[in-house]
């Protein structure tokens, strides 16, 4: 504990200016935030983790989750996607560091166009994080929620491979529309239907003799159960509900909560991303104005360089959590 | 400034390696699944503790690397990481046990699944 040693008179320790700890204050109080804000985050770590050991069972495969890339439609691709978003994230994290290093040489033109490469980096993942929840709430292949809450899907019992609503349901044209508020009776609204009716998804099981649902539930190896032709059945007699895509109160790949604590959790992290970006923005303009420049001094861009480490750093584990585990 | 004004690049560039093999080691182990990792170890599947173990790798380095911990002062950085160290384990540990324990509860015999 080499730092609480404070040498000299008395009156230059009372008087201020000595740096016990060798960090500015502002660098100081960055790393602070930067402590409570991992807090917060391990917070809500520990809570899906909570959650997931308390429905164990019952929580979804992330890999038949995420399955999407673009430009490949239709192509079963776990993990790939956000494989590139973590290198992204990576690589805009070395281009702040090569920033930081740069003004420590006081070299304004490389601070410049690594700054750049940083903030260029962090939109492009903000926007892949956009389309990954646009896929999320949209769905794929939508499913059925039972009295109990639980969710139903369907897969095609030679194949073993999920079918999608679309593909079996039968139309029944109904009336049913979607009800506004400045229509009904008492000024009731509701959301959008979904594409099929329960009576339809019914219909079309019955017509279709190779379909058969699995539920949440995984055996010993975590491969969810698949029921039979009659379990289904008995099952889809108690469906309420026909579920496409995820929202905060039904989703469905699964366990409800799954749901939540993907938009929650990711919601979050993305939001530190783009005010990371906005931040980052803000110090490279003071930057090309040759404000530290004429400071001598470029510590600005290596608070804002911690800031955005650190976003890479919680990126590490929600991609761990999330989906690798 | 704790730390000199020389020039870091080569070491930014090597621990950028390091960081991309581990990320490309992670997502292979998480596409193949290979079979004989599936097994527990500690209570947890052995998978598992590789990308957790591998996480705190990265972790590691980009602390102590890219935010440049190893140049700070001894107190400075064990007053920022110590904390964190006994404090998300600790937290970690009271959740998941407590979650596995609600688990128990209800998976002998107090939630059914017959409808």
């Amino acid at each position: 504990m080499e730092a609480t040693v404070t040498t000299g008179s008395e009156e230059k320790v009372w008087s201020g200016g000595n740096e016990p700890l060798g960090a500015s204050y502002g660098k100081m109080m960055m790393w602070f935030f930067i402590v409570s804000d991992a807090l917060t985050f391990s917070g809500f770590l520990a809570a899906y983790g909570f959650s997931r050991y308390k429905f164990i069972e019952t929580w979804p495969i992330a890999d038949e989750v995420f399955t999407h890339f673009p430009f490949l439609h239709g192509v079963d691709a776990p993990m790939y996607y956000v494989a590139f978003m973590t290198f992204i994230l990576i690589f805009s994290s070395v281009t702040m560091v090569l920033a930081v290093d740069a003004g420590h040489h006081l070299k304004k033109n490389k601070v410049i166009w690594y700054m750049f490469a940083t903030i260029i980096g962090g939109l492009i993942f903000v926007g892949s994080q956009a389309w990954e929840w646009k896929n999320f709430i949209k769905g794929e292949y939508g499913a059925v929620e039972l009295r109990s809450g639980r969710i139903l899907q369907f897969l095609d019992a030679t194949t073993g491979e999920r079918v999608a609503l679309a593909d079996f349901a039968k139309p029944l044209h109904g009336e049913r529309v979607t009800q506004h508020s400045n229509e009904g009776v008492w000024y009731e609204s509701e959301t959008t239907l979904s594409s099929f009716s329960v009576e339809e998804v019914v219909a079309g099981f019955e017509a279709n003799k190779n379909i058969v649902a699995r539920t949440e539930q995984s055996d010993e190896h975590g491969k969810k159960i698949i029921l039979s032709r009659e379990q289904t059945a008995e099952r889809l007699s108690q469906a309420t509900l026909v579920v496409e895509g995820a929202n905060l109160v039904h989703n469905e790949y699964g366990n409800r909560l799954f749901a939540d604590f993907f938009f929650f959790i990711t919601g979050f992290h993305g939001f530190h991303v783009f005010s990371g970006v906005i931040i980052n923005i803000i110090i490279f303009i003071n930057v090309i104005l040759g404000t530290y420049e004429r400071r001598k001094s470029y510590e600005m861009v290596e608070k804002v360089g911690l800031y955005w480490h650190f976003v890479d750093l919680v990126w590490v584990f929600v991609f761990t959590f999330f989906y690798l585990v | 400034m704790a730390h000199a004004h020389e020039s870091n690049t080569k070491r930014i560039w090597t621990v950028f390696g390091i960081m991309s093999v581990i990320t490309i080691v992670e997502v292979i182990l998480g596409i193949v699944r290979p079979e004989f990792l599936e097994g527990h170890v500690l209570g947890m599947k052995m998978l598992n503790w590789i990308f957790i173990i591998l996480t705190l790798v990265k972790a590691y380095y980009i602390a102590w690397a890219f935010m440049h911990l190893e140049g700070e002062k001894g107190s400075f950085r064990w007053s920022i990481v110590l904390p964190l160290l006994i404090l998300i384990p600790y937290l970690a540990f009271i959740l998941l046990v407590e979650g596995n324990y609600i688990h128990d509860v209800y998976h002998d015999g107090f939630v059914s699944w017959d409808f």
